[in-house]
């Protein structure tokens, strides 16, 4: 037992970036060779340690973006960084870091924020901003296991330009096999397109999520005050507070 | 008061403390008794160390100092930790 116990632990490894991937101007996916990378379930994040030869030390969680599965010889690990202009960590993912350079992280980490392919039940989604990592992940996996549980996304950006993965989001969509995404756009919506910008609203989540009657699981994620208003708003709607996960993050100890 | 993160930003350095992810497991806060995962905790991460107080009561259930060889787990709010183990 103590053993397992031992083993159990986390431990950090050594990564290295295989691929990088441009999704907006400000957002990079790195695609992580992880020798012995276990697998993931989606929804779990990854902690990543930047060291200057000081030994200085810098430590941020990512959420994991791809989906993920156990199958196959090495399962990929991707992350979606979003750049922050005054982040101690980010710009190096983003700007510096080079494929073939290493990354130190450890991981899958987290147990709860996670969703099982396995599960029947309707899901419903709800990113601000990068909060769309973690449930994109979710929505890989959903499609890489063939499953068709009805899916529905809402996304919430500040502009179509700062969306992320919204090739793929419509491509899914448009196979018709029960993903659907709505956007609200914060602060402007496509050019032409007519449409009106908000904030997260009773109104956005009754037309473009569940019915309380249908006990979807819910997924939340963003910042802190985003998840607030939803988490909030989706109690208010009758949905079940035990049914929704939510999970914030900020500039300090979050993805920065 | 309102700048937090949630619990499960702990799974990473309490994985490194224990071989169950103490995230999933539901905790009974000391001071009103409300049992609720401990992902779910409402997690201040900006002072030396990490501070995580009950969703309903706001009362201080978990404070986790991680120095660079050592660490210091206060787990007086919790007065009970339900874990999820293999069947015996």
């Amino acid at each position: 037992m103590a053993r397992a116990a031992v083993l159990g632990r986390l431990s950090w490894r050594v990564a290295g970036l295989a691929a990088v991937r441009d999704e907006t101007p400000t957002a990079r996916t790195l695609v992580l060779a992880v020798p012995g990378w276990p697998g993931h379930l989606p929804g779990q994040h990854v902690d990543v340690r930047l060291t200057a030869a000081d030994g200085y030390s810098a430590q941020r969680s990512y959420s994991i973006a791809s989906a993920g599965g156990r199958n196959g010889p090495e399962p990929s690990l991707e992350l979606t960084v979003q750049r922050l202009a005054d982040g101690e960590v980010s710009p190096y993912l983003t700007q510096v870091l080079s494929v073939g350079d290493p990354l130190e992280l450890r991981g899958p980490i987290g147990g709860w924020f996670v969703w099982e392919p396995a599960d029947d039940q309707p899901v419903l989604l709800v990113a601000g901003g990068s909060g769309i990592v973690p449930l994109m992940a979710m929505i890989r996996a959903r499609a890489a296991a063939g499953r068709r549980q009805p899916f529905r996304l809402i996304y919430s950006v500040r502009d179509p330009g700062t969306a992320l993965y919204a090739a793929e989001l419509a491509e899914q969509e448009k196979a018709g096999d029960g993903l659907t995404v709505s956007y609200i756009y914060t602060r402007a919506a496509p050019a032409g397109s007519g449409l009106p910008t908000g904030r997260i609203s009773g109104r956005v989540i009754a037309a473009a999520g569940f019915p309380a009657a249908r006990a979807p699981a819910v997924f939340v994620c963003g910042p802190t005050g985003f998840v607030e208003a939803a988490a909030d708003l989706l109690i208010d709607a009758g949905h079940d507070p035990r049914a929704i996960k939510t999970e914030r993050f900020g500039p300090s100890g979050g993805q920065s | 008061m309102s700048n937090h993160l949630d619990g499960n930003m702990l799974a990473g350095v309490l994985g490194e403390l224990f071989a169950v992810d103490v995230t999933t497991a539901v905790g009974r806060c000391a001071s009103c008794g409300t049992s609720a995962v401990i992902a779910q905790a409402h997690v201040y991460p900006g002072g030396p160390g990490l501070v995580a107080r009950c969703p309903v009561c706001a009362e201080v259930v978990l404070r986790l100092v991680r120095g660079p060889d050592r660490a210091w787990l206060d787990l007086r709010g919790v007065t009970c930790l339900q874990l999820a183990v293999p069947p015996a």
